[in-house]
């Protein structure tokens, strides 16, 4: 398989002055993440996950290492905008990521920074919005919007600049379950059309959608593997402070009585499926 | 209550008038201020009158409702009437004491009074009339021209389409601080002027500090998607003159013949 982003012995180190320190967020990364795949990096607060996401897509730049972007360094200045059109980002605030007071010029901002032609912009627009089932809001103000819906607003806007990876840091951190639902929706949708999807993420139940999970820890990679693997080590998970999804832990509770339950089963969808066999 | 503020105070329509060009109606509108100081004489006004008028019913904007924009100058509007009814010298009317009221002084009143109203009525026809973000995008295109001489025209309209962005995300901000100060016992209401003016700080401390983190946030956010400045910056709505906009030029020229003729040379 061939991958999108080759991360290649990153470290990361933020400066805060000059007598201080610098304070290592990320250390010594290797990492592919495969095109078309759907990565979850999990991690508590100050493992280094944001800090990560930024790196992935040029607005951070590593101190030492690479990282390679569809075959462009991020450190390179000469390709910056190719990385960035290549990874496209979404942040966790919906509030603070939209430029524009009207949806579907927010969604053309990227497009017209890309310094594409109006018509081919507006066919863009109109598709992004409809993907994430917005079109019939497009020319509403962004603060009418519920969050969920203006997370919707944003991921068209990065969708509509047509990028083959999408980095999404903490979507539905700030949303309520109906928002965090529909977020999940259309990432897992996007996924489905072929886009290669990073998810970072401190919600378990959001990882089980993933084909492969990642956990931070101080910088670190601590865990990386299918999402069944890694949630199978529970006292593993447990010692970065991280709980496994609800499902993993009913199966394994299930399991000591005598239940046995398929090793796959981590989703609370396929676990109701599972259940509902037994009369 | 915050969140159904109307930013500017356009009025929504599908009109002629709504549909012209941005550029073209800065144009007229500045065009409409300049005439209305050339204009020396009643007939004048009554011309600027009438043709405002026909704008307004065109628009279809209730008469109210560009009414109502005019209560912020009726005390500019007395206060001027008043000092030119009083202060100008010329054939008595009417006098008591020191106050006199003169024949010249009351024209000039009723003159200058008119101006102001057509004044503010025709340059609200502007905002009422058009998305203030297809105002910022014309004035972004008419000032274009003068990038030579190192006016930044796209870096203005980007400044004041983002103001537009967030100025309800920062109300309703404040709102929240504001309730936050207030669940813990702060007093916004009491107190003399003073007082009340201090009670703010508590506000503006927070709100500028998450207007603040706002700003950085949405940098990142404007440079992930590859916003570089205006340099091959496309854009989808591309502004083109339709047949309405060139009536309309023709019109302002019209308009603007009939003003100079009447006032400079009759």
């Amino acid at each position: 398989m061939d991958s999108i982003i080759r991360i290649e012995n990153l470290t990361f180190e933020y400066k805060k002055g000059e007598e201080t320190e610098p304070v290592r967020a990320l250390d010594n990364v290797n990492l592919n993440i495969e095109r078309g795949s759907f990565t979850a990096i999990l991690g508590k607060n100050g493992s280094g996950k944001s800090t990560f996401a930024k790196n992935l897509n040029g607005l951070l730049v590593p101190t030492e290492g690479v990282i390679y972007v569809n075959g462009y360094d991020t450190s390179d200045d000469e390709h910056i905008w190719d990385v960035r059109q290549s990874a496209g980002m979404v942040f966790q605030n919906p509030d603070n990521q939209l430029v524009s007071a009207i949806v579907e010029d927010d969604v053309a901002f990227g497009p017209e920074n890309l310094g594409i032609e109006s018509s081919e912009i507006r066919r863009r627009v109109d598709k992004a919005l409809s993907d994430v089932n917005m079109g019939a809001f497009k020319g509403k103000p962004p603060h009418l919007l519920s969050g969920g819906q203006k997370q919707r607003v944003a991921i068209a806007g990065v969708v509509a600049m047509k990028p083959s990876c999408i980095i999404f840091d903490e979507p539905t951190a700030m949303l309520d379950p109906k928002g965090r639902n529909e977020i999940m929706n259309i990432i897992e949708e996007l996924h489905d059309e072929g886009i290669t999807v990073v998810l970072i993420t401190h919600f378990m139940e959001e990882a089980v959608h993933a084909d492969r999970v990642i956990i931070m820890h101080d910088g670190k990679v601590f865990l990386d593997g299918k999402p069944e693997e890694v949630f199978a080590q529970k006292e593993k998970v447990l010692s970065v402070n991280l709980d496994i999804p609800l499902a993993v832990e009913l199966a394994d509770k299930l399991r000591e009585k005598g239940i046995d339950v398929p090793k796959d089963i981590i989703g609370m969808e396929e676990m109701v499926e599972y259940l509902c066999q037994y009369e | 209550m915050i969140r159904d503020i109307t930013l500017g105070q356009y009025f929504p329509g599908n009109s002629w008038v709504h549909k012209l060009d941005p550029r073209i109606k800065i144009i007229a509108t500045l065009l409409f201020i300049i005439e209305l100081f050339i204009v020396d004489n009643f007939i004048g006004f009554g011309i600027a009158a009438v043709v405002l008028g026909a704008i307004i019913c065109v628009s279809k904007v209730p008469i109210s409702y560009i009414l109502r924009g005019l209560k912020p100058i009726i005390i500019i509007l007395i206060f001027t009437f008043a000092l030119n009814m009083f202060m100008v010298d010329g054939r008595i009317l009417w006098q008591w004491k020191f106050l006199k009221i003169t024949a010249e002084g009351l024209e000039l009143a009723v003159f200058m009074a008119i101006r102001l109203v057509l004044l503010l009525m025709g340059s609200s026809m502007l905002t009422l009339c058009t998305r203030p973000l297809a105002l910022t995008d014309g004035i972004e295109r008419l000032l274009s021209p003068f990038k030579k001489i190192g006016l930044p025209a796209h870096d203005i309209a980007m400044m004041m389409t983002i103001a537009l962005r967030f100025i309800p995300t920062l109300l309703e901000e404040a709102d929240k601080i504001m309730k936050a100060q207030q669940a813990r016992g702060a007093d916004f209401e009491s107190g003399n002027l003073l007082k009340r003016a201090k009670s703010l700080i508590p506000i503006l401390v927070p709100l500028f500090v998450s207007a603040f983190r706002i700003a950085q946030d949405l940098a990142m956010a404007m440079e992930a998607r590859c916003y570089r400045g205006g340099e091959n910056r496309t854009r989808m709505n591309e502004m083109k003159f339709a047949g309405r906009d060139y009536a309309a030029i023709v019109m302002m020229i019209v308009f603007g013949a009939i003003i100079i003729i009447e006032s400079r040379m009759l």
